[in-house]
């Protein structure tokens, strides 16, 4: 039993069942992210948290109490807005205590409380203003305190800062995690940004088409996606996927894909799983991440098997930090991410080191990671 | 017209631009004729008119036929002037204003915000009341008001005004609302806030443009109606508008031209004063609901 359960919950609209079977503890304290593409059913999910969508089977328990009937205002929750949704026609200082207001708790209570908050916040010089007079970073940070004020036991966040600025997002990405480690609150929190999800959780579901695709820490879902929808989704650049063939050789596993010359190319496994023997002789999916592709001297030095692939370069992006290097592995665009000063040049062949450590491979049926 | 471009790469001449203006103004005299005439003529002696001298200003200014119109002008039988009259449409258009637009507001924030089944199609047939002509209704709502036993009263006259006003209102607030945030209303629901308390605190706050186009439109209605006033409100109870018949068609004697003048000013005056005072809200508050998004 968690904090906040969410037990077999499913929603329909007609016939049409958008999530299925949805089943996710979150303890308290809790950074859970919801992620995925546009129409997976995350937003839909958090209104059902929130009590603004009705539950179609299943249920959702907050502490203990089963909510599934239970009114918004009733569950102890907070949620910030996508849009904000700051009350126009209110103060500042009015937004953030109307949710009090409405509960009854007397002035001099209130008046503490948004205090508290609006320092917590340093919003303290704009409680006597209108929404309309502030900056968007200024509204998200009262959009937060008119959470924080009710002191609840579950933050929803709604998309909350992709109608901010690409700087003020990273910041206000940073407010947000050192404000959850500061209070120690239950969040849950919907994205469509990887980044975000990556950056902000203690553990991410990752969602498409109304089911939860895998649920784990940001390592667990970044190192072992347990399909390819997650793989390509989490990362960016995403990961590479190549069509490949397991083979065995020399009494080892070897992935073998085709270089640019067409010729193909083999590279070695160590300590495969039990479960690649099903695949030996057949076609599989090999995927690695552009970071797990280096120049020799960049290759990560507790890497246990690295494999040396020499393919040809087709363009090169330095991106400041890292270089992107694009190659073509089995008919594919492959990238790789080197140093910047990696000694590359498009239209020259190059000595690949490939990180296998980091590999992994997928069944192209069920697209499910062989495992 | 060329103004709305006035900005652009190519700039217009100077004579161009005179010109422009020019027929602008004459168009605005044109228009401002028959109001220029009544004014004109409400401030003149009778003998002045019944000389034949409509269009020139007065010899000599007076103010008697206002105050004639007003308070002794013959309507129907009685000489009371306007004033009793003009109470009476007060008495009946504040009233019908409130309630319809309040109600109106009232639908929209349901057909909106509180979606049930069926809320188009009732959204679709207050829409049609808008388009019943006033005289299919009339043999009905004589007999509805004889029912309530308020034919020939204010409140008659209140409550033909108010359902008729539903629909327009109605459209009004649902098109202004259906672009409203409904994030609002959720985080509202959120803080606790109830349907009443959604309403009042959230929504009617920031409804101020269409509260005013509501009002305009509402008020110009129902002041300037005839129909129902000469319909369902006799003698004493009859609006400004069935008034300002019978002041007219009083022939008892000379047609006192001034005095009717008079009085045709004074039926237009209110509506004229709620489009200077709120008329800029108008036209924003059209706009409102389909451009702002």
């Amino acid at each position: 039993m968690g904090f906040l359960d969410i037990n077999n919950v499913t929603k329909s609209y007609g016939s049409v069942e958008v999530l299925h079977k949805v089943d996710i503890q979150v303890q308290e304290g809790e950074f859970l992210v919801l992620v995925g593409p546009s129409g997976c059913g995350k937003s839909t999910l958090l209104n059902m948290i929130a009590g603004l969508e009705g539950i179609t089977s299943g249920e959702i328990v907050i502490k203990d109490r089963v909510v599934n009937d239970v009114q918004p205002s009733k569950r102890n929750i907070a949620m910030v807005f996508q849009s904000y949704a700051l009350y126009p026609n209110m103060t500042v200082g009015q937004n953030i205590t109307f949710g009090l207001e409405m509960q009854g708790t007397p002035k001099a209570e209130r008046d503490a409380a948004m205090a508290d908050v609006a320092k917590l916040l340093q919003i303290e010089d704009l409680l006597k203003r209108k929404p309309g007079q502030l900056s968007g970073g200024q509204r998200q940070r009262v959009a937060m305190g008119r959470a924080l004020v009710r002191d609840p036991d579950v933050f929803l966040f709604d998309e909350p800062l992709s109608n901010l600025d690409a700087k003020l997002r990273v910041d206000m990405r940073t407010e947000i995690k050192k404000l959850h480690q500061k209070l120690g609150t239950t969040i849950v929190y919907v994205t469509h940004d990887q980044i975000e999800a990556m950056t902000l959780s203690t553990r991410i579901a990752v969602m498409y088409n109304g089911y939860v695709q895998q649920l784990g820490t940001p390592k667990e879902i970044y190192d072992n996606p347990a399909n390819l929808f997650v793989a390509t989704f989490m990362g960016s650049p995403a990961m590479n996927v190549l069509p490949s063939k397991l083979v065995e050789m020399n009494g080892a596993l070897h992935a073998q894909i085709q270089g640019a010359d067409g010729q193909d190319v083999h590279l070695r496994i160590e300590d495969a799983p039990e479960a690649y023997r099903a695949f030996v002789g057949k076609d599989v999916v090999f995927g690695i991440r552009p970071e797990a592709i280096t120049d020799p001297e960049g290759a990560d030095r507790n890497a246990r098997n690295i494999q040396a692939l020499s393919n040809l370069v087709s363009v090169t992006e330095p991106a400041g930090a890292d270089t992107f290097v694009s190659t073509t592995l089995s008919g594919k665009d492959c990238v790789a991410r080197m140093r910047a000063d990696a000694d590359v040049h498009p239209g020259r062949p190059f000595e690949f080191a490939v990180n296998m450590d980091k590999a992994v491979l997928f069944d192209p049926k069920t697209e499910n990671r062989i495992a | 017209m060329a103004m709305a471009s006035s900005d652009n790469a190519v700039r217009s001449s100077n004579f161009t631009r005179a010109l422009i203006y020019l027929v602008l103004i004459l168009f605005a005299l044109f228009y401002l004729l028959p109001f220029g005439i009544m004014l004109v003529n409400s401030l003149k002696p009778l003998e002045e008119i019944t000389g034949g001298n409509m269009i020139a200003l007065p010899q000599n200014w007076t103010i008697a036929p206002w105050l004639s119109a007003w308070s002794t002008a013959q309507i129907g039988v009685q000489p009371t002037g306007l004033r009793p009259y003009f109470i009476n449409s007060i008495v009946m258009a504040v009233p019908a204003v409130a309630i319809s637009t309040f109600v109106g507001a009232l639908n929209g924030y349901v057909l909106t915000k509180w979606h049930f089944r069926g809320a188009t199609w009732i959204f679709g047939l207050l829409l049609f009341s808008c388009f019943i002509p006033f005289q299919i209704v009339l043999i009905p709502m004589a007999r509805i008001l004889g029912i309530l036993n308020i034919s020939g009263t204010a409140y008659g006259l209140i409550l033909v005004h108010v359902v008729y006003g539903i629909g327009f209102s109605t459209l009004y607030f649902r098109n202004y609302y259906a672009v409203f945030p409904t994030e609002l209303v959720r985080a509202a629901q959120i803080d606790g806030a109830g349907f009443f308390q959604i309403f009042w605190r959230i929504m009617l706050p920031s409804s101020g443009p269409i509260i005013a186009v509501c009002c305009i439109w509402q008020f110009t209605n129902i002041w300037n109606d005839f129909l129902f006033g000469a319909s369902f409100a006799s003698g004493g109870s009859a609006p400004m508008t069935v008034a300002l018949n019978n002041l007219v068609n009083s022939s008892t004697g000379v047609r006192e031209y001034n005095v009717h003048f008079a009085g045709a000013i004074m039926a237009a005056g209110p509506t004229l004063l709620v489009y200077i005072v709120a008329g800029r809200y108008f036209v924003r508050g059209l706009m409102a609901g389909s451009v702002k998004g």
